[in-house]
């Protein structure tokens, strides 16, 4: 019951605190344009322009090879392997890998886009990146090699493990006690 | 003989050396991977900032908070933008909570590996964390009815993001600017971080930038190349937020050495839960065939560190020392065989099985038995 009061009363003060004069200051399409860069896998987010895996090797080889070797089989144990893994998931040793375990082909456009390459992320430009994405695709054998990838084409690559993943269903572990 | 001066900033005593684990000198990416705490030299609940564990993606950013903003937007009347001084204009809250890395005790789900309890459990640490409910926030910007999930992105270099449930958001979760008194450290989000008590320490965006309200979650690296459990037959958990019960002795602990022969000592240790608060903690010192209450100190604090103690007249053998944890929820820390027949060994996250220390003869205290 005290519980219950104290809720209502927090609600009522968070009603209250709405009723004053807002903290928060409005924020204008420009600046919220200039920050959004995520991609859903409906492909919302997805900017225009295009590439193909063709055109991605040369980027890729610039750009990319340094860490994740010439055919993206990574490097060193450090620099993770953007290939190879199929039929590993269920083994004792899976290799997660884009084209064995990524669930959606839009994050491999919105993870380039925000994070790569590692020492310098956000200085690829619309079309490096969807040619990007398409050679890592082709290197798993999921898109051709002059298949267009843009916006209305990457949301309906479907990759190989789309089906793999399911909800949380812990508490799972039986204790004998 | 006069002592040291005054000083405008303290700092710990000279004779006082332990740090946090580091992996490897030889990563070629030290901006990406985990730095531990040594929870086997910390008294009571709180870890003292500068030993916080660390688990970066692309390094800690330099954020001028005078400049840094977020950005609140998506499916909301009112898309809105926050300073950090503004921020400190909303009624301030501030609760003792843990945050844990899910890959804490990763290795543990092939074998007792962790060799002390920074390398073990160090992925684990407790502040008191201050800032604003972000329910306050979302309010002011007044949340469409159809929205279900926010997209949360980091300022750090890869801008790192996560997917999160609305109904956490408008629950417990937090926008932190200050952690155990002071501003919080860069390394843990300096000038903001959220703060979802309970949930993996992933989630809990460092250097926040934006808080993107939607109907579904993105399916970023982070919440499916990664950060997802795979269970033997191929399958993976998604979004498995909360971290379960669990506990660690932190002395005696591997890699420490009795300090005397047989006589009395003080069994102590760290239990945690995000589910709930710590009810009960029991030590075995046989090898878990009998298990005995800890004393649990100032029981109360939710999703937070619990200490627990017990004293132990410790006969001079060989002896097998672990703790097991109890949530107010009823869930139990499992034995390690019985997490890996629930999940198998390629699960890699959210381990909170039962740690063993073993006592040697010799008085030191290992993560392996004697003999073994």
């Amino acid at each position: 019951m005290l519980r219950k009061a104290f809720s209502i009363a927090a609600l009522l003060s968070v009603a209250a605190f709405g009723q004053q004069a807002r903290i928060g200051r409005a924020a204008s399409e420009d600046k919220i344009k200039a920050i959004d860069i995520t991609v859903f896998p409906d492909g919302r987010g997805l900017p225009a322009g295009s590439g193909t895996a063709a055109k991605g090797k040369d980027v890729f080889k610039e750009k990319c090879a340094v860490c994740h070797n010439d055919q993206g089989q990574g490097r060193e144990g450090q620099y993770p392997a953007l290939v190879g893994g199929k039929g590993t998931i269920n083994t004792p040793k899976p290799v997660k890998t884009v084209g064995s375990y990524w669930p959606y082909a839009t994050t491999v456009f919105d993870y380039i886009r925000r994070a790569m390459p590692y020492d310098q992320p956000g200085t690829l430009q619309a079309d490096e990146i969807y040619s990007l994405v398409g050679f890592v695709l082709n290197l798993n054998g999921i898109v051709g090699e002059n298949d267009q990838i843009d916006k209305d084409t990457l949301p309906k690559v479907k990759m190989p493990n789309r089906d793999g993943f399911i909800p949380d269903a812990r508490p799972d572990v039986r204790i004998k006690r | 003989m006069l002592g040291a001066p005054l000083s405008k900033h303290g700092s710990r005593s000279p004779h006082e050396t332990s740090v946090r684990a580091l992996p490897p000198p030889d990563t070629k990416t030290p901006a990406t991977g985990s730095s531990r705490t040594p929870l086997q030299d910390t008294y009571g609940i709180i870890t003292p900032s500068g030993l916080h564990f660390e688990r970066h993606h692309s390094g800690v950013p330099d954020i001028d908070p005078a400049t840094h903003e977020l950005l609140i937007h998506g499916l909301v009347e009112q898309p809105l933008v926050y300073k950090l001084e503004d921020l400190k204009r909303f009624p301030s809250v501030s609760r003792i909570h843990f945050v844990e890395c899910s890959g804490n005790g990763r290795s543990e789900y092939s074998g007792n590996l962790g060799a002390n309890p920074a390398t073990s459990h160090g992925l684990a640490s407790c502040s008191e964390w201050t800032g604003v409910p972000v329910k306050l926030l979302l309010a002011e910007a007044k949340v469409k009815p159809e929205a279900k999930w926010v997209i949360a992105e980091g300022g750090d270099a890869c801008r790192l993001t996560r997917s999160v449930p609305i109904a956490k958001l408008l629950d417990d979760a937090l926008i932190v600017y200050g952690q155990n008194g002071e501003p919080i450290r860069p390394e843990q989000g300096y000038p903001m971080r959220l703060l979802l008590p309970g949930w993996e320490g992933n989630i809990n965006t460092k250097w926040l930038r934006r808080l993107n309200v939607t109907d579904g979650p993105a399916m970023t690296a982070h919440e499916t190349a990664y950060y997802t459990d795979l269970l033997p037959d191929g399958k993976a958990r998604q979004f498995s937020f909360e971290l379960e019960a669990k506990s660690v002795i932190t002395r005696p602990a591997g890699g420490q050495k009795m300090p005397g022969g047989a006589g009395t000592y003080e069994i102590t240790g760290l239990a945690w839960s995000g589910r709930g608060k710590i009810q009960r903690v029991e030590i075995s010192v046989d090898d878990g065939k009998s298990w005995k209450d800890a004393e649990l100190q100032q029981a109360g604090f939710t999703k937070a560190f619990t200490r627990f103690r017990m004293p132990w007249t410790w006969d001079g053998g060989a002896a097998s020392l672990q703790s097991r944890a109890t949530d107010d929820t009823g869930c139990m820390q499992p034995t390690a065989d019985e997490m890996l027949a629930a999940r198998g060994r390629n699960y890699s996250y959210h381990n909170n099985q039962i740690k063993v220390w073993y006592v040697r003869a010799d008085g030191s205290v290992s993560h392996v038995a004697q003999g073994v």
